[in-house]
């Protein structure tokens, strides 16, 4: 197993707010690992940092043994190296869902439009919305968007998949159909990394669960251990919530 | 219970017909006196339309036909070729109607979203030489005319568009500045809007008519018209900056993150992600400035270019007609209002097409 990602000593402050405080961590090539944490724990702003979405402030981030750092060239290889499923979905509203998922490959990698196309099909078809493809974003339901957003990162072909709370924004019966598509693709060997509050899905899905709080990395265990016995007083309060709720 | 229900509507069906107008026009106190208001303004309007169509000239063998009043309509045919295209040389006009017929079709083209796109551009590029050389002449076995007999409706159409298109890149990068964040960038874009929407638009076309080239060296000779047309430029361009950076800032910040998260370089992300949103969200303040830069290409007059206004002005001077100028201002005004009229309708069509996208 070679390394997918690895973060060493990473810090983040946003103006004089410690958001990150010396994170260590790696996630192996096929490993399934989800992030979970109370709100304002720096989850999102952890996996944002990965494709600098937002930039850190100390220590090191290697993406597929690619060095982040001030070198553009590496930046642009990273971030077709992994893939991002936003909270928002974050569709282009302009574009029919066919566009979404084709114009980013002909804009990044140059792919010529027909391949792009098929490309576009072929992920729409496997996250079961073909059917919808001449639709415009703003037809379709929250759950058919963010499925669509899968696989338009899906079409970037991307050796990582990062996923920033891909269900928070979505009513309760949605939730289960883009589950059921992450759970997919986690089956097909995806190497994912998910900031999610879905303990089903960590329980089903996940090698390791990474445990936040207050900017730091308090536990990170196999999900038996983790919800089961957890080590760190501050997980088992988490959890403990998280039952009582 | 029963029989209020059933005979109500019976006994509405039955009110006579002049208590339901009475009703209508003087319903409540309001209403009686809006009634009355427009009575009013319609008996007020009688005269002029009786000067427009019941007294008036539409054929006169003689200008001397016009002179027992009424509108001279007669008048607008026999002077249509010179408010239409000013000083052309007459035997050269078929070239002038030929660059209208191109603009329009441009125009038209461009209207169609399907086309829009490099291809486009490359068509304008080939359009506006094609308009300029029929327009000058000078090759092509084409007599030349220089910009100084250049007149009427196609002035006024080339002015509108090229500084309406022309602005428009301008527009987007001073808006992109405005917006960005490098400093030194952001402050020229505000000093520059800033400068040129405070001056009003007849100081502007007066320093690039009639001052710059007192201040150049005498072998710059920019043609005046040009100078007009890039003083018309400068001010669309400070307007639609504006517009353009109000769409900007209407933007969500997830549609950037998205298309940087996909790898997409920055320019493409502009172009494709970016630009199209923004101005989708900007329709109605891009349509106002379209209409109001229309219009202010009359104003053109004040330093001698010869546009349709003044061509209409200067037909009107003519000794030989009872003085027309009401007849020459209203058929211009008319031309204005179609144009005009024409860009609202379009800007209706393309929000109807926007806002079907977002239904289910």
């Amino acid at each position: 197993m070679t390394t997918a990602i690895e973060v060493q000593g990473l810090n983040k402050y946003f103006g004089s707010y410690h958001a990150l405080r010396n994170i260590d961590f790696h996630v192996e090539s096929g490993e399934r690992v989800v992030i979970c944490g109370p709100s304002g724990s720096g989850k999102s702003t952890l996996i944002r940092c990965l494709n600098q979405l937002e930039r850190h402030d100390a220590g090191e981030i290697r993406v597929s043994g690619i060095l982040l750092g001030d070198n553009v060239r590496n930046l642009d290889a990273i971030r077709r190296e992994a893939g991002m499923v936003f909270q928002h979905f974050n569709l282009f509203p302009h574009l029919t869902v066919l566009e979404n998922c084709a114009l980013p490959q002909i804009l990044s990698r140059k792919t010529p439009r027909p391949e792009a196309e098929n490309c576009a099909r072929q992920y729409l078809d496997r996250v079961r919305i073909l059917d919808q493809a001449e639709k415009f974003p703003g037809q379709l339901s929250g759950g058919q968007q963010q499925r669509v957003a899968i696989a338009r990162a899906l079409c970037m072909e991307p050796r990582i998949m990062l996923f920033d709370e891909p269900t928070s924004a979505l009513d309760p019966e949605m939730i289960h159909e883009v589950l059921d598509t992450m759970v997919e693709l986690a089956e097909g060997g995806m190497t994912m990394l998910v900031v999610t509050h879905e303990m089903g899905f960590a329980r089903q899905v996940a090698d390791r669960v990474v445990y936040m709080e207050a900017g730091e990395i308090v536990e990170i265990a196999p999900p038996d251990r983790f919800f089961d016995a957890p080590a760190d007083e501050r997980s088992q309060r988490f959890l403990s919530k998280l039952v009582r709720n | 219970m029963q029989s209020t229900v059933m005979t109500s509507p019976h006994l509405r069906r039955k009110s006579p017909l002049v208590l339901r107008i009475a009703k209508a026009f003087f319903g409540d106190l309001l209403g009686a006196c809006l009634t009355l208001l427009s009575v009013g303004i319609l008996l007020a309007l009688v005269p002029a339309f009786k000067w427009a169509f019941i007294d008036a000239h539409w054929y006169v063998a003689t200008p001397q036909g016009c002179f027992s009043g009424g509108a001279c309509w007669a008048f607008i045919g026999s002077k249509l070729r010179l408010i239409l295209f000013g000083l052309y040389p007459p035997e050269e006009q078929w070239r002038a109607a030929l660059v209208v017929g191109v603009i329009l079709i441009m125009v038209l083209l461009t209207a169609w979203p399907r086309l829009w796109g490099a291809r486009l551009l490359a068509l304008w590029a080939v359009g506006i030489a094609l308009m300029l050389v029929l327009m000058a002449g000078g090759i092509a076995g084409l007599p030349p005319v220089p910009t100084s007999k250049w007149g009427g409706l196609p002035v006024t159409l080339l002015l509108a568009t090229l500084s309406l298109g022309m602005a428009f890149p301008f527009a987007v990068i001073l808006a992109l500045a405005r917006r960005g964040s490098l400093p030194i960038a952001r402050a020229i874009a505000i000093f520059l809007i800033e400068i040129v929407r405070g001056l009003p638009l007849v100081g502007l076309l007066f320093v690039a008519a009639i001052l710059l080239p007192l201040f150049l060296p005498a072998d710059w000779t920019i043609d005046k018209l040009g100078r007009t047309l890039a003083a018309l430029t400068i001010f669309a361009a400070a307007y639609l900056a504006e517009v353009v950076r109000g769409g900007l800032q209407g933007l969500p910040s997830g549609q950037i993150e998205a298309a940087q998260a996909l790898g997409i370089p920055y320019w493409k992300t502009v172009w494709h992600i970016v630009l199209p949103q923004a101005i989708q969200k900007v329709i109605p303040p891009l349509t106002n400035t379209a209409i109001v830069m229309v219009k202010n290409t009359s104003l053109v007059l004040i330093v001698g270019v010869f546009d349709m206004l003044s061509a209409a002005r200067s037909a009107a001077t003519d000794p030989a007609w009872p003085a027309p100028s009401k007849e020459a201002y209203l058929f211009v005004a008319a031309i204005y209002l179609v144009i005009c009229y024409g860009i609202s309708l379009y800007s209706r069509h393309l929000e109807a097409g926007i806002n079907a996208r977002n239904r289910s």
